[in-house]
């Protein structure tokens, strides 16, 4: 009815020729008549009429800023419990003056635009190109390119990863104050590159198995338990010194642009493939990169 | 100046980190994919954007909280505030503010933990909202917050970090078999994805603290190992919180 009201109207007129219903449809055109010029009145006057009901400039400029804003709004609020841990050990525990407030107010500015901006470019960036990416190896079902990329991406981020650099010198202190290896400078410095390349080789390892996981659909919980049962064995061989370090290594890898795209890698590909479900395959790739390291380092130590 | 040289430093630093990882992925999709990436232009400012946002979040940790938390981590731990509560040498039990701290900082910085917050996201969305972003935060954050206080029990007393460990994967296996099937990927998960940017520093300072000041510890085989536990306790913490979501949901209906 409301779509065309003038072509019903036509319709009505035309077959008003009986006499005794005539008066009847009259009655029913008349109405249809003031319907449609309602419609058409209200379809004309909703232009001009609303835009000047609508709300004032200002709270559109105000919600549009918020819109804009919204992400340094969230920033501020996950980084609250930080600040408020460090006044209340600063003025409670310790009892203490804080140090360059302004400096403080500074870096914690700094934190929150940073975190904002951060999870833009995750939605805009990060995000998108693992799972394009993950499609496009999907469509183009080439099972090795996919490991061979999986392989690259996870031992590419983990080589040159500093935290990673700084444990793996660490780590070289420790083996020559324990009379490992000789306490010289190139040593210590080979046995530092070896373990970095030792983490790096698992990581690369483990996206590959990841991957292969969710491409077959293994269950991941039994592949979890093999590699902890392969921790607990090792463990009881592993040099002492070397303990503490492997287990600390296996979270030192996973960094903060890894884990998101490696997180949309896994969940693409378990989308991307038809009786995988991404809840269930999706995820995962990222504990076996924080698993395999700890093997990996033990073996390492072990062998040298 | 030096703030502006600071930001310049950082931000190479970062996009030396990005480097390997832009290489291998444009380099297959040029070589191996073949075809253009999809909204290329938005993806290219998406990244200009992690690594600008990720450069002034470490810049402005490393000028205000981290000096900070590294201070209080060494004064926490040092003998002559741990023994004025009792006069006499220190017991574990007179660490007490030790252990609040490690569980305070444990759960606040992991709250602020940039790469859990992705995940989060992504969880949320693949469970169509079944999981709650701020759930899974909570529920990680309190497994790294119990991990890092129980870590820093296991220091000042001495007790040898396998054992932990171990007994926490026992627990994490029993878990696997009563948890929800469709949470036990993402809880392996959550337990390396915890240990980035902002807790590694501020738990390592710790680690290092206690060791260096609790006698008869060595700060090169006790100060490592707190990692291990800010890893292990949040896949155990995310499972319980699972199960807890489906006693619930039982409980209701």
């Amino acid at each position: 009815m409301k779509e065309c009201p003038f072509l019903l109207l036509s319709t009505l007129t035309t077959s008003t020729k009986n006499s005794a219903a005539e008066k009847h449809n009259t009655l029913r055109a008349k109405a249809v008549l003031l319907h449609a010029k309602e419609v058409v009145n209200a379809q004309y006057s909703s232009k001009k009429p609303q835009r000047l009901i609508s709300p004032p400039y200002y709270a559109v400029m105000l919600r549009g800023l918020y819109k804009a804003l919204r992400p340094v709004f969230d920033s501020m609020r996950d980084l609250l419990p930080i600040i408020a841990v460090i006044l209340f050990f600063q003025l409670f525990v310790l009892q203490q003056e804080l140090p360059n407030v302004l400096d403080l107010a500074v870096g914690i500015v700094f934190v929150v635009l940073g975190l904002a901006f951060f999870l833009i470019g995750l939605e805009m960036g990060l995000f998108p190109i693992g799972e394009s990416l993950a499609q496009a190896f999907a469509r183009k079902g080439s099972v090795t390119w996919l490991l061979i990329f999986a392989f690259a991406l996870g031992f590419g981020t983990t080589v040159a990863e500093p935290a990673l650099i700084a444990v793996a010198n660490e780590a070289a202190q420790v083996a020559a104050n324990a009379n490992a290896i000789d306490s010289s400078i190139e040593s210590q410095r080979s046995y530092a590159n070896g373990l970095r390349y030792t983490v790096a080789l698992a990581v690369g390892f483990a996206i590959v198995i990841g991957v292969l996981r969710i491409l077959r659909g293994w269950p991941i919980h039994i592949m979890i338990i093999i590699g902890y049962l392969s921790v607990v064995v090792m463990t009881g061989f592993a040099p002492k010194e070397i303990i503490g370090i492997a287990y600390d290594s296996g979270g030192v890898t996973t960094s903060t642009i890894t884990v998101p795209l490696v997180t949309a890698l896994g969940v693409g590909l378990a989308s991307a493939i038809k009786e995988r479900n991404p809840m269930l395959d999706g995820f995962g790739l990222i504990a076996f990169a924080s698993l395999t390291p700890i093997i990996f380092v033990m073996a390492y130590g072990l062998l040298v | 100046m030096e703030l502006l040289q600071n930001i310049l430093n950082t931000l190479l630093n970062t996009m030396r980190d990005v480097m390997p990882i832009a290489a291998v992925i444009f380099g297959f999709q040029l070589f191996v994919i073949r075809r253009p990436i999809p909204k290329v232009k938005q993806v290219c400012i998406g990244f200009v954007y992690v690594v600008l946002g990720l450069s002034l979040f470490l810049v402005g940790l490393e000028r205000a909280l981290f000096p900070l938390g590294r201070l209080m981590a060494e004064q926490l731990t040092d003998p002559a505030f741990v023994a004025n509560a009792s006069g006499l040498a220190a017991s574990w039990r007179d660490y007490y503010w030790v252990y609040v701290f490690a569980f305070m900082i444990g759960y606040s910085t992991t709250i602020a933990e940039p790469s859990l917050i992705a995940v989060a996201i992504k969880a949320n969305q693949v469970s169509a909202g079944a999981i709650s972003v701020w759930g899974l935060r909570n529920a990680v954050a309190l497994g790294v917050a119990i991990g890092i206080a129980l870590g820093s029990y296991r220091i000042v007393v001495g007790h040898p970090i396998h054992y932990y460990i171990i007994s926490g994967y026992v627990v994490v296996v029993i878990q696997t078999t009563f948890a929800p099937k469709s949470i036990v990927p993402l809880a392996y998960d959550s337990g390396g994805v915890t240990t980035s940017t902002v807790t590694v520093p501020l738990v390592a300072a710790l680690g290092l603290g206690l060791a260096e000041n609790v006698p008869g510890r060595n700060p090169l085989i006790d100060g490592f190992g707190l990692i291990a536990f800010a890893s292990l306790f949040p896949i155990i913490s995310v499972m319980a919180y699972a199960q807890l979501s489906k006693l619930r949901a039982r409980h209701k209906e």
